[in-house]
């Protein structure tokens, strides 16, 4: 048992293969990944500053931001609601059909984004089984913007959920059980006992589904509308661009994009670093 | 000390549930039936509305016979090659220590972080005939965009991560002790990953490989700025249903989603199956 714990002697490279999986590697990521990706850049690059920044902030494409960081901040905070719920349940509680439950969360990733789409707008058009439910009450939900952020956060729901479920699993109940023993209420132990350990998860979850939200395509194009200014989300002005053969300005809001999803990464990989040194210490 | 871990472990299965636990079940279920639940119903039975037949009849139009083919033919390539350099990359990652090796791991995750429309012009700007590649290309006669390589060229970089995804955690957690002893013992190199390492990662590949496949079958934005859309030639499942709808063929549209649906559910209960296989694996280690 003890010697296990010890660090072990590093005996890398022992192994062979070296020199294949290296190859093989490099040569993939340089082909399939690196060299498309500087295929982007070098074409956004030689626009010049000039027209590079008056393609980004044409008034259309600050439209298509607006909409879509709108609709994915809207989708991400309910999926931190409702995924942490879910959370809390699969972990807390054993109830009949919880195993069904965790296995249908993940399906939003594995349907096709277009069979979402095509899926969600048949519910929520006006003669759908919730379109005619919510139209009479005045609640429009297919071709607005309301429909963009229930697409994006059916697509993105499990993020939050796969991101807290593990972390609540490690959270002892006896610290809960505790708390309410010395006088906490069920709000002041989800506050000061629950919530602080997960919280990195949390953010990381919420993060990882407004990344994803924002480039979000196939489940968007179907219920939005796609109407210029009012429901065109960017990555479909992207696609209105190559068909307009303006090769230019799609280069320019894709590289956008690409610069946005890395920041967001980056931020969390950030964010979740200092947490956890922070949680550590306190 | 290991007791009481299991004790905690299985503590919750003996408690009574309280009121407000209940409630908050309730909500959750209730939740997840509408909002993920539904949309997979709503796919058959809009697609059986107009009965069997015209079912029947929906999917087998050679358009949409031509486009499962083309689907699976690009699910029959990238996945295999995804599948390789996942495969290489988590040796190389987690096998051997070198400089630039986080560096690496970072590269192997770029995927992941492109939206799928901006994936597909990455390639068009790299490949398409005004690409400083593709102009090269096309000298030489080669065109990539807007036909079946580039459908499936994308499909690779889209999935390429996967496998490599859930092998690295895997490969960590299992450490190469084994390995090592196999060719200290003087087993090749191949020997010993057929015999040992294949063997231990069985589950983890098999879970890497169902995830990777149905992306491959999915894709949609990034296959739709590159393939071209044309109908019969490089219409993927996925762009397949999107043209239907757009000619106002809801139930054409919904019967070629429910084969996509149908793939989607076979893999989730892989996904279930290969996770508990896998989780087993572990905690029998």
């Amino acid at each position: 048992m003890l010697a296990t714990a010890l660090p072990m002697p590093r005996t890398k490279r022992v192994l062979p293969g070296f020199g294949l999986t290296l190859g093989t590697t490099l040569l993939f990521v340089a082909i399939i990944i690196l060299l498309p990706l500087a295929g982007l850049v070098l074409k956004a690059g030689g626009l010049g500053l000039q027209e590079f920044w008056s393609l980004v902030t044409s008034e259309r494409a600050l439209a298509s931001y607006k909409v879509t960081l709108g609709s994915a901040l809207g989708a991400s905070v309910f999926n931190l609601f409702l995924g942490l719920l879910l959370a809390w349940i699969l972990v807390r509680y054993r109830f009949p059909g919880r195993t069904m439950l965790d296995a249908v969360i993940d399906l939003p990733f594995a349907l096709p984004t277009a069979v979402a789409g095509l899926a969600l707008t048949g519910l929520f058009a006006g003669n759908g089984w919730y379109g005619k439910l919510l139209e009479p009450l005045g609640i429009q939900v297919a071709y607005t913007t309301l429909g963009i952020t229930v697409a994006m956060a059916f697509t993105t729901l499990p993020f939050v959920v796969r991101s807290v479920q593990p972390v609540l699993e490690d959270l002892e109940p006896e610290l809960e059980e505790a708390a309410q023993t010395l006088g906490a209420t069920a709000w002041q132990t989800f506050r000061r006992v629950i919530f602080p350990p997960i919280l990195p998860a949390l953010l990381s979850g919420f993060v990882l589904s407004l990344a994803r939200g924002l480039g979000e395509f196939g489940a968007v194009i179907f219920i939005a509308g796609n109407m210029p200014y009012e429901t065109e989300v960017i990555s479909l002005l992207i696609m209105i661009r190559l068909e307009e053969y303006d090769y230019a300005s799609a280069a320019a809001l894709a590289s956008v994009m690409l610069a946005a999803a890395f920041a967001l990464l980056i931020s969390i990989s950030l964010l979740q670093g200092y947490l956890n040194r922070h949680s550590r210490k306190s | 000390m290991r007791i009481a871990t299991e004790q905690t472990a299985t503590k919750p299965a003996r408690q009574r549930l309280s009121p407000a636990a209940l409630a908050l079940i309730g909500v959750g279920v209730i939740g997840a039936l509408l909002i993920i639940v539904m949309p997979l119903l709503v796919i058959f039975a809009q697609a059986f509305s107009a009965g069997w037949q015209v079912y029947v009849a929906n999917l087998t139009h050679p358009d949409t016979l031509h486009a499962i083919g083309l689907t699976l033919l690009t699910a029959a390539i990238a996945v295999p090659v995804s599948t390789l350099f996942g495969v290489a990359a988590a040796w190389l990652v987690t096998r051997f220590d070198f400089p630039g090796k986080r560096l690496v791991s970072a590269f192997i995750d770029i995927p992941f972080s492109v939206s799928p429309v901006v994936a597909g012009v990455m390639y068009l700007m790299l490949y398409g005939s005004r690409g400083w590649l593709g102009s090269w290309l096309d000298a030489y006669g080669i065109q990539l965009m807007f036909n079946v390589a580039g459908v499936i060229l994308v499909t690779i970089f889209i999935t390429s991560p996967f496998v490599a995804r859930e092998l690295i955690p895997f490969m960590e957690a299992q450490g190469s002790e084994e390995e090592e002893a196999a060719t200290s013992l003087g087993a090749s190199g191949w020997q010993t990953f057929w015999r040992v390492t294949l063997p231990n990662i069985k589950w983890a590949l098999i879970y890497g490989v169902i995830l990777c496949n149905a992306r491959a079958v999915g894709e949609f934005g990034a296959v739709s700025v590159v393939s071209g859309n044309i109908r019969g030639e490089t219409n993927t499942l996925p762009l397949h249903v999107e043209l239907l709808y757009q000619d106002y063929n809801a139930t054409g549209a919904f019967a070629a989603a429910s084969l996509l649906a149908l793939i989607a559910v076979i893999t989730l209960v892989l996904k279930t199956i290969a996770e508990w296989r896998q989780r087993h694996l572990l905690s029998s280690v």
